[in-house]
């Protein structure tokens, strides 16, 4: 089966290619990308006036399965990234039981593959249980498809346990994905400590809680010569620490979200529960921070941290709700917003961060349109304007603050080895079958 | 105008006049409070429900007796006997008070923000009565009428809020209050009980009693929310009793007199030495009725009712 993608802006940032091209795939995967390209048989695309991109790559996601499927399963979740425009995901660990031997490891990788919507990659745990004390059986579970190892949600509370995981993944290759936060200052704490918490009587969450525990892990990675990459950076000053360990040669890498290069904790004002995440909305100053780290290769990394909570969770007082919003619907529009509109990242850049720049930091194939991948592609309309309606969340969930959002750019087509997981009602005109000139209601085969 | 706003959930959304219309119209309230016969009908035939998730003998009361004294039904829902005890949520309590038909609810709620949450899932007008460390409106207003009584305008005082003002909802209410109608304030407490950033609230920041005290036309003395806190703040009572604690020996020190105002409960000997209470227990019980007055002025004015003698 063959399919041509005919006159988009074809960005592949792993082959340096910006321009116009048309994209063939056969069979799943990439044949080639060329100016005026043909070919017999095939389904045809119209891209015209769209970015035809490599899938996007978020490498923090929680599909809660096992466990909580009451608020997503890893079928929900990946209807969620394929609508996003996304084609492979990182599944965070911290599930019940926690993914901390290769049997839950194997499950998830397994569940993907059945559900074939996206590539399903599994994080698993640092310590067992995520208590904290004891290495998992990193190499076995590495075996298994892990592509990380975090304890994300719990942060590993012991320097020396840290430094021993940090140390370990010299013989994994695989990095300890971090979620660096020292408890001791943030507990009780439920949004930034700053203004607004004061404004609100709401105990705050201080930078600083981030701050030490990134400086910590920084200097553990440089002692041990360990793979470390940072989750959620929110504050300037954990900006500050990551971009010198890079000048000194620290292998460390960082991811930063949508919600945190968007919103302040000025949104915090209406008391929406659904502005409420860890590490929380801070304040303008690390917005714009987040937004440099991004745009100077700070921070490698766009991730959604996408972290579904049932209505009724959400549905109570401010500090009993539990941290954590949706991600994977709103990423691509928010980044072009925010850092392309913006003027912070050219559009190659900020499709970097969401492919290759994630796709490197877990060592997966994904990420690139070179001849001889597979034919992971999102097709997107940067310019289309939607609002961000409950009817449009395909998530369990619907636990985000940007409903009702009016929202500029929107993945149209999803192609997960060449078969279409997300196709927009837009793209049903581009598209034409073999054999059939007029341009019909034919849909891509899924 | 009051009457525009369906609900009181802070002082921080009111226009200075909508305070100010507040507190004029508790003036011939505390005139009813001297009467005979302490009762008029404006609330005639509305339910008001005290929803109260928090222990307090004294705002329930001074609440209770103003809903009584306009002539309302008065429900009061006690926590300890309904089935929140038992674990049901916030939203699922407001919709059975909901389906009773009350016109407004008091609410007291350990959470900050938890009176905007019902505001969104009831038609009932929602009046805060101290939401976790957020707002007493209520609290702020009847401080700002026994101010007039004493000094006659609120523009251009200079007020100084003591103690422990991160965690309190009353430290909150004034400063948004007081702001909004052109005092000056200066919050004065420990380092570890003032909050971050208060200067970013149009207020002045410090911990040096005696210094902020200095050209201050009133004090307003808070006690320590121990518990609201979940770590030691300070050293010792003892400590903070000597630093903090108005006591005579430090009014004495002053050039001009000094109005102080107490919240309540007092902590004789920690926040407020023995002898001030006494000598200002006329100000400070003053507070209490005004109190009765002002909350008849928000249920009144809140209600939509129309104007009577």
């Amino acid at each position: 089966m063959k399919i041509l993608i005919q006159g988009g802006r074809v960005i592949d940032p792993a082959t340096e290619h910006d321009g116009i091209a048309n994209v063939l795939i056969e069979d799943g995967t990439i044949v080639a990308v060329e100016p005026g390209l043909t070919a017999e048989d095939a389904h045809v695309v119209d891209a015209t006036g769209l970015v035809v991109a490599p899938g996007l790559v978020d490498m923090h996601v929680h599909f809660r399965e096992p466990g909580f499927e009451y608020k997503e399963d890893i079928g929900s979740g990946a209807r969620a990234a394929a609508r996003g425009g996304f084609t492979a995901v990182a599944c965070m660990p911290n599930t019940n039981p926690v993914l901390d031997n290769e049997g839950l490891v194997s499950l998830v990788v397994r569940r993907g593959k059945e559900v074939a919507l996206c590539r399903v990659h599994p994080i698993a745990a640092i310590t067992k249980s995520q208590s904290g004390n004891e290495l998992t059986e990193m190499m076995i579970l590495k075996e298994a498809g892990a592509v990380g190892f975090s304890d994300d949600g719990v942060p590993v509370e012991s320097a020396r346990v840290m430094r021993r995981a940090l140390e370990y993944s010299r013989l994994t290759g695989l990095s300890i994905i971090s979620h660096s936060e020292e408890r001791t200052l943030s507990a009780g704490g439920h949004m930034h400590e700053g203004a607004v918490s004061t404004r609100l009587g709401i105990p705050g969450i201080p930078s600083a809680s981030e701050d030490v525990a990134v400086a910590r892990d920084v200097r553990l990675a440089e002692i041990t010569g360990g793979r470390l990459h940072i989750c959620h950076v929110s504050s300037a000053r954990s900006v500050d620490v990551i971009r010198e360990g890079k000048q000194r040669g620290v292998s460390v890498t960082a991811e930063a979200t949508p919600h945190h290069f968007t919103l302040t904790h000025e949104a915090v004002m209406s008391f929406d529960s659904n502005t409420k995440m860890n590490p929380p909305l801070r304040a303008e100053e690390d917005r714009r921070a987040v937004i440099a780290g991004l745009a100077d290769g700070t921070l490698d990394a766009i991730a959604t941290d996408h972290a579904p909570h049932a209505d009724r969770e959400k549905l109570v007082e401010f500090d009993h709700a539990p941290f954590g919003i949706l991600g994977l619907q709103t990423a691509l529009p928010l980044s072009l917003e925010m850092l392309v509109e913006g003027g912070h990242l050219d559009l190659p850049s900020m499709i970097e961060r969401l492919t290759l720049g994630p796709a490197r930091i877990l060592g997966i194939e994904s990420g690139t349109l070179r001849p001889g991948a597979a034919a992971d592609v999102v097709l997107f309309d940067p310019d289309a304007e939607w609002t961000l309606d409950p009817s449009e969340i395909v998530s369990k969930s619907h636990n985000t603050p940007f409903l009702g959002r009016r929202l500029k750019g929107r993945a149209l087509l999803t192609l997960l080895e060449g078969k279409a997981t997300w196709e927009d009602d837009a793209m049903r005109s581009r598209i034409t079958i073999p054999g059939n000139r007029n341009p019909g209601r034919t849909a891509l085969p899924a | 105008m009051m009457a525009d706003h369906k609900s009181l959930l802070g002082i921080s959304e009111l226009e200075p006049e909508e305070i100010l219309e507040i507190l004029d119209t508790a003036e011939p309230f505390k005139e009813v409070q001297a009467r005979s016969i302490k009762k008029v009908p404006a609330l005639r035939g509305q339910t008001v429900v005290n929803l109260f998730f928090e222990n307090s003998t004294r705002t329930r009361s001074s609440f209770e007796i103003a809903e009584k004294r306009l002539s309302a039904d008065v429900l009061n829902f006690s926590v300890s006997t309904s089935s929140v005890a038992k674990g049901e949520s916030l939203r699922d309590t407001a919709q059975n008070i909901e389906a009773m038909n009350a016109d407004m609810i008091v609410m007291r709620h350990g959470s900050a923000g938890s009176c905007h949450f019902l505001d969104r899932h009831v038609r009932a007008r929602v009046i805060n009565a101290g939401d976790g460390q957020h707002e007493h409106p209520t609290q702020a207003l009847l401080d700002a009428s026994t101010l007039r009584e004493k000094l006659g305008k609120i523009e251009g005082l200079k007020v100084v809020i003591l103690g422990d003002i991160d965690h309190s909802r009353v430290a909150r209410s004034n400063m948004f209050l007081l702001t909004k109608l052109g005092a000056q304030v200066t919050v004065c407490g420990p380092p570890t009980m003032l909050p971050a950033e208060l200067e970013k609230l149009g207020v002045r920041a410090s911990t040096d009693v005696r210094k902020s005290l200095r050209d201050a036309d009133a004090v307003n003395v808070l006690r320590i929310q121990f518990e609201r806190q979940h770590e030691p703040l300070i050293p010792s009572i003892r400590e903070y009793a000597r630093y903090f604690g108005i006591t005579q020996d430090k009014l004495d020190e002053l050039p001009n007199g000094m109005v102080v105002l107490h919240p309540g409960p007092m902590n004789r000997g920690t926040e407020i030495g023995h002898d001030v209470a006494e000598k200002h227990a006329g100000t400070i019980l003053r507070q209490v009725s005004n109190g009765v007055a002002v909350r008849m002025a928000v249920l009144y004015l809140m209600s939509g009712a129309e104007v009577q003698n």
